[in-house]
């Protein structure tokens, strides 16, 4: 039943996800692009950090990995699906590497071995001119084309980004809903015991960093021809934590949390924008306020709320 | 079927100065019930450690079925028929108790990548519930492993060890913390699952009633080195176990 409850609050979202931008102007559909492809990003990392339960603060990075093999093969005149599929596969190669000081250490190690990584990739998009553009960046993207179609228009791009976020979304659903998601789960609650089940813990281990790293190069491969401009310094190590409080306010480890978590992150500075320089420290306040009263992120306040009628219910009936 | 189920020899590990295990050789036969008691700090948990891939041992083979599988890997061992326990509880507490029990043979199921397309449950709910109405737990099956009380979660991880159907099981202190009733019932299930299904265990205990009415045979460690191996009688009129042990 709570399936049930889920498909159609999905059904709903989405209808109403492709009605929003309509008869808005371009900048409405350009802000819900941003926060879908954000969203896609802290999908990935939600399941690098809430479902396996190892820390990257490298997200920023796969971002960048994404944006410039896409960039780069598009302005070679090569097809947007080419760049992607090459985006992606080199973050899952990336991260399958980056995967490896994670069998070795945990926590604030961990950390700031990702955080290194972050600020290597930054070193290397600066200095290395000749492929990223240096400090210049790259810039002239162009949109994808689908057969005749072409989705230079912004809202022509954001249903094409709608569609890449849902297709990101539902081949993650299957993956944690999956036995896997159970062994993510288990790696993160009692790595020594689930190695003594029989998991292997260290192809697990790399692989929740390969694939989160790949839906960074996912995502990148949206920013590049949404933004049309790239530099070294969009994918940078505060970037990296500003995904990272994305998948924490959103709910660690929860299927959607990263979804709203970004959509606060992008949409509601918009919301807020009466408040003008005031909602920096709204936003700090509140995000204090839920990670101290709510550690479950806004999906387990929803919980929490949601379970609160039962437990009445059932203080009732005894 | 002369060949021991298990079958340790002349394993050695230590710690910086402290020699953990001392050249421990000993087998145990298909379908026994081994306890393995000792004062803290004999070398037993390590000796379950080295057996088990967790600890590479300095020194010394491990033989399963005649297999060697010393340097294997924890989950390999796993992957042979070889079920554990933790002496330091080791549930999955953000996991529903179904959901630890099912975690604990899905590995077992098929190929890593052919686990990434089975259904949730790798087909093992009603093996679950199986294991889940042995051990008694129907009542909190669908609670989360961290909300159960401490007995209940002692044998949620004794059901994880038999739940791929291992041939040999080693239960480190099974019975630490439980309350008496719960320890009745946890001898008995022991007894019950050895008699119907050939298992083999070896079980580290420090209490003595447990053990010495589950097990046909003890063996007694003291700084790493077997003092004693035999009938529960003789162990417990044995005078350097006395001296070591149970006197003290
Ligand atoms: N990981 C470890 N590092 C250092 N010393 C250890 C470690 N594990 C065990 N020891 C030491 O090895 C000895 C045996 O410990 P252990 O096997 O846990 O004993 P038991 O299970 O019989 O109580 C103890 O002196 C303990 O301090
Ligand atoms: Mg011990």
């Amino acid at each position: 039943m709570r399936a049930h409850r889920e498909a159609i609050a999905v059904a709903v979202v989405v209808a109403a996800l492709i009605v929003a931008p309509l008869g808005q102007g371009n900048y409405i559909a350009y802000l819900l692009c941003s926060w879908l492809m954000l969203a896609i990003a802290a999908m990935g990392l939600n399941l690098t950090l809430g479902y396996a339960g190892r820390i990257s603060l490298a997200q920023a990075s796969f971002i960048g990995i994404g944006a410039y093999a896409t960039s780069i093969v598009t302005l070679a005149h090569y097809p947007w699906v080419l760049g992607m599929a090459v985006g992606v596969v080199l973050c899952f190669l990336v991260g399958l590497l980056l995967g490896f000081p994670a069998l070795r250490v945990r926590g604030h190690y961990l950390a700031f071995v990702t955080l290194a990584f972050n600020s290597l990739f930054f070193l290397v998009a600066r200095n290395e001119d000749w492929l990223t553009g240096g400090t210049y960046g790259l810039s002239g993207m162009p949109r994808p084309r689908i057969g005749p179609v072409s989705t230079s228009g912004q809202l022509a791009f954001y249903y094409f980004t709608l569609a890449v976020a849902l297709l990101a979304a539902l081949v993650l659903r299957l993956i944690v809903r999956s036995p896997w998601g159970r062994a993510f789960k288990a790696l993160r609650e009692n790595e020594v015991r689930a190695e003594s089940l029989g998991l292997d813990v260290r192809r697990l281990t790399l692989l929740a960093f390969a694939i989160g790293s790949a839906y960074g190069g996912l995502a990148g491969a949206i920013e590049a021809p949404l933004v049309q401009y790239i530099d070294p310094g969009s994918f940078d190590v505060v970037q990296s934590l500003s995904l990272l409080l994305m998948v924490v306010v959103g709910g660690l480890g929860e299927f959607w949390g990263p979804v709203l978590g970004s959509a606060v992150a992008v949409l509601l500075p918009e919301a807020l924008r009466v408040t003008a320089a005031y909602y920096l420290m709204l936003y700090a306040i509140a995000v204090i306020l839920l990670m101290t009263r709510c550690p479950g992120g806004l999906i387990g306040l929803a919980r929490r709320i949601a379970a609160r009628p039962a437990r009445r219910r059932g203080a009732a009936v005894s | 079927m002369t060949s021991p189920h298990l079958s340790v020899r002349g394993v050695f590990k230590r710690f910086g100065p402290v020699v953990a295990v001392h050249d421990v050789s000993f087998d145990v036969a298909h379908g026994e019930i081994l306890g393995l008691i000792g004062p803290n700090g004999s070398g037993k948990s390590t000796l379950f450690n080295c057996i088990l891939g967790q600890t590479a041992p300095d020194a010394g083979s491990v033989e399963v079925d005649g297999r060697r599988v010393t340097g294997r890997r924890a989950c390999d061992l796993s992957l042979l028929g070889v079920g554990r326990t933790f002496q330091q509880l080791a549930v999955f507490p953000g996991l529903s108790v179904l959901d630890n029990i099912i975690f604990a043979a899905q590995e077992h199921r098929g190929g890593m990548l052919g686990r990434l397309f089975m259904r949730p449950d790798a087909g093992l709910t009603e093996e679950a519930d199986r294991m889940i109405e042995f051990f008694r737990l129907g009542a909190v099956r669908n609670k989360l492993a961290g909300d159960i009380s401490y007995g209940q979660r002692k044998l949620v991880d004794a059901a994880m060890a038999f739940m791929a159907g291992p041939k040999l099981v080693l239960l480190d202190e099974p019975a630490g913390g439980v309350n008496p009733t719960m320890l009745a019932e946890l001898r008995e299930r022991l007894q019950t699952y050895n008699r119907e299904h050939g298992t083999t265990f070896v079980v580290i205990e420090h209490n003595m009633d447990f053990v010495m009415s589950l097990c046909g045979r003890i063996m007694a460690l003291a700084e790493g080195r077997i003092i004693a191996d035999g009938t529960p009688d003789e162990v417990r009129a044995d005078r350097t176990v006395i001296d070591s042990y149970l006197g003290g």
